[in-house]
């Protein structure tokens, strides 16, 4: 699909914040409010912009935290059972926070969310290890967030060193 | 023994005039919380790969001097740049110096050009060093003033009026420093006419030309006939976000190149090695970013740009850099009133607009070189002063009733 300058634009503004008013970015890219928000519409009924989530860091929050793993699922594929059907069995799961299938020498990556090591241990015994089609699984736990989607989390990150009055 | 320092001062450094951001510089690094429209340089920070370039070239030991006119090999990237950006052709091997910071360009052409007494045009309200910089060269800056209701843009009539017969050079700059004021092919060529007319030279400050939003840019060195006269200065600090690295570069005919070379040997002798590596990079692989960065300012104009005028503060669209200029007129208050009571009530830092020469009265600088939400945050807090101001003007007129 080919999208209009216009809505290219409006995207990048959605993709830095998503905290904008409308207002705010019409004002920014000098078009009409009604416009732009005809323009979100369209985009939102196309499954272009998918959801709005939120970063969060439930880890600085006590009694949230969170550990995550990524699993690397291998699959065996049946006659009339592709990656898709398999795919859904995985992501109907709510523990699931995301699913993809992979190239090279695993076919799905799954990433889990759950309170503790054991909950995810007896996800993937209980519930995953035991579908059918599934042949293996390698559990690894996420020990550290450094940058998520573009954004860095924990480390050095660029802050405004600049004198407040510059010529 | 007490000393007399002003004794022991030369007549040309006492004889300075302070800049007049300094002071004001001062109350507002002094204060917490303050969102400052007072930056002249971007918020963005070097992207990531001429970083890292160059602190490799600094782990592989490049610390040495390098040629006077810098690297050839960066040289030969600068003269593809402005024949793929701005269509003038330049030899690196004697046409182009990279310098520190285009501020040092700009030194060493005037130093190159100017005897003593002979006038360069300043067209103000003009970045704070201009003056000085004619005046540190042994010449005399004659200022134009230029006007609101004509963009801030000189007129081939303002330049004729202010010509002289020693007169040896106009100083341009566009996009411009306060005033963000972008001049299009025509208006540059009603100014090449007039410099070829009174056979002046062009000493043309392009150091924003990567921010030009409206129009396609326009080098003054690339107008037909102007290339023979034009000192053409450019660098790495705005576009590409390196105001640290102090790496600007100066582009013009051989003969004037080589008396530039000269003085440049004597009193700085070269870029530093490891930066001009990562120049290298930042010409090769950066102009997706560049163009990144473009945009996000292009946004902020717009935003700021509406949000003044809706606010009252009227100010036309900026073709360029990344300022806005508005007019403070109708508060009554001096810039300098304006921006002082600003940042003590509200906490938002602006330049008076004085700063850039006496036309400048009336105006303040905003940068836009910020993020959206502190500029959406600054909006509201003039907005709230103006208010103030209102009230009082108000209680001022009942009082007199």
């Amino acid at each position: 699909m080919k999208l209009t300058n216009e809505e290219l634009n409006i995207l990048a503004i959605l993709d830095e914040s998503h905290g904008l008013s409308t207002e705010s970015i019409a004002m920014q890219l000098d078009m009409k409010k009604d416009d732009v928000q005809k323009l979100i519409k369209k985009m939102e009924d196309e499954n272009i912009i998918v959801s709005y989530p939120t970063l969060i860091d439930w880890n600085k929050i006590e009694g949230k935290e969170t550990i995550v793993a990524m699993i690397d699922v291998k699959v065996t594929p049946q006659r009339n059972v592709g990656f898709d059907e398999v795919a859904e069995q995985i992501y109907r799961y709510p523990e699931v926070t995301s699913l993809y299938l992979m190239s090279g020498t695993y076919d799905l990556s799954v990433t889990i969310e759950g309170k503790t090591m054991k909950e995810i241990a007896l996800f993937v015994s209980n519930k995953l290890a035991t579908i059918e089609y599934v042949v293996s699984t390698t559990t690894h736990f996420k020990l550290k967030k450094y940058k998520h989607d573009g954004v860095i989390i924990e480390g050095n990150n660029d802050k405004d060193r600049r004198m407040v009055i510059s010529p | 023994m007490n000393m007399n320092y002003q004794n022991y001062l030369s007549k040309t450094a006492n004889d300075l005039e302070p800049s007049g951001i300094r002071k004001f510089f001062d109350l507002a690094a002094s204060m917490e919380g303050v969102i400052s429209l007072g930056v002249g340089e971007p918020d963005f920070i070097t992207p990531w790969n001429i970083r890292e370039v160059a602190i490799e070239a600094l782990q592989d030991g490049y610390t040495s001097y390098t040629a006077n006119a810098g690297l050839l090999e960066l040289r030969e990237e600068i003269t593809s740049y402005l024949k793929r950006k701005f269509h003038v052709n330049y030899r690196a091997e004697d046409q182009v110096i990279v310098t520190v910071g285009a501020s040092q360009s700009l030194d060493l052409a005037f130093r190159a050009i100017l005897n003593p007494g002979d006038e360069v045009l300043v067209i103000e309200p003009a970045f704070v060093s201009y003056a000085s910089l004619v005046t540190l060269a042994g010449g005399v800056p004659v200022r134009i003033a230029t006007k609101e209701e004509n963009g801030f843009k000189v007129t081939p009539e303002q330049m004729e009026a202010a010509i002289t017969d020693k007169t040896k050079a106009i100083l341009l700059c566009s996009p411009n420093n306060p005033t963000g004021t972008c001049l299009n092919k025509e208006e540059l060529n009603e100014i090449a006419r007039v410099v070829k007319e009174h056979d002046l030279l062009v000493v043309s400050d392009e150091i924003y030309a990567e921010l030009a939003y409206d129009q396609e840019y326009t080098s003054f060195a690339s107008l037909p006939g102007m290339y023979e006269r034009t000192i053409l200065i450019n660098g790495f600090s705005k576009g590409f976000a390196m105001t640290g690295w102090r790496l600007g570069f100066l582009a013009a005919p051989s003969e004037i190149i080589s008396a530039m070379v000269k003085i440049y040997q004597y009193t700085t002798m070269c870029a530093p090695y490891m930066l001009q590596i990562g120049a290298i990079e930042a010409l090769r692989n950066s102009s997706d970013q560049v163009e990144k960065m473009k945009l996000n300012y292009w946004r902020r104009r717009n935003f700021t740009v509406q949000s003044l005028n809706r606010i009252g503060l009227e100010c036309h669209t900026p073709g360029g850099a990344f300022y806005v200029f508005p007019s403070i007129k109708k508060t009554g208050l001096t810039s300098e009133q304006f921006a002082s009571e600003l940042l003590q009530q509200e906490k938002v830092a602006v330049v008076p607009g004085n700063a850039f020469g006496e036309s400048g009265e009336g105006y303040i600088r905003c940068s836009y070189a910020t993020s959206i939400e502190q500029l959406q945050e600054a909006m509201n807090r003039i907005e709230r002063f103006l208010k103030t101001i209102e009230t009082k003007q108000n209680q001022k007129l009942e009082k007199a009733k």
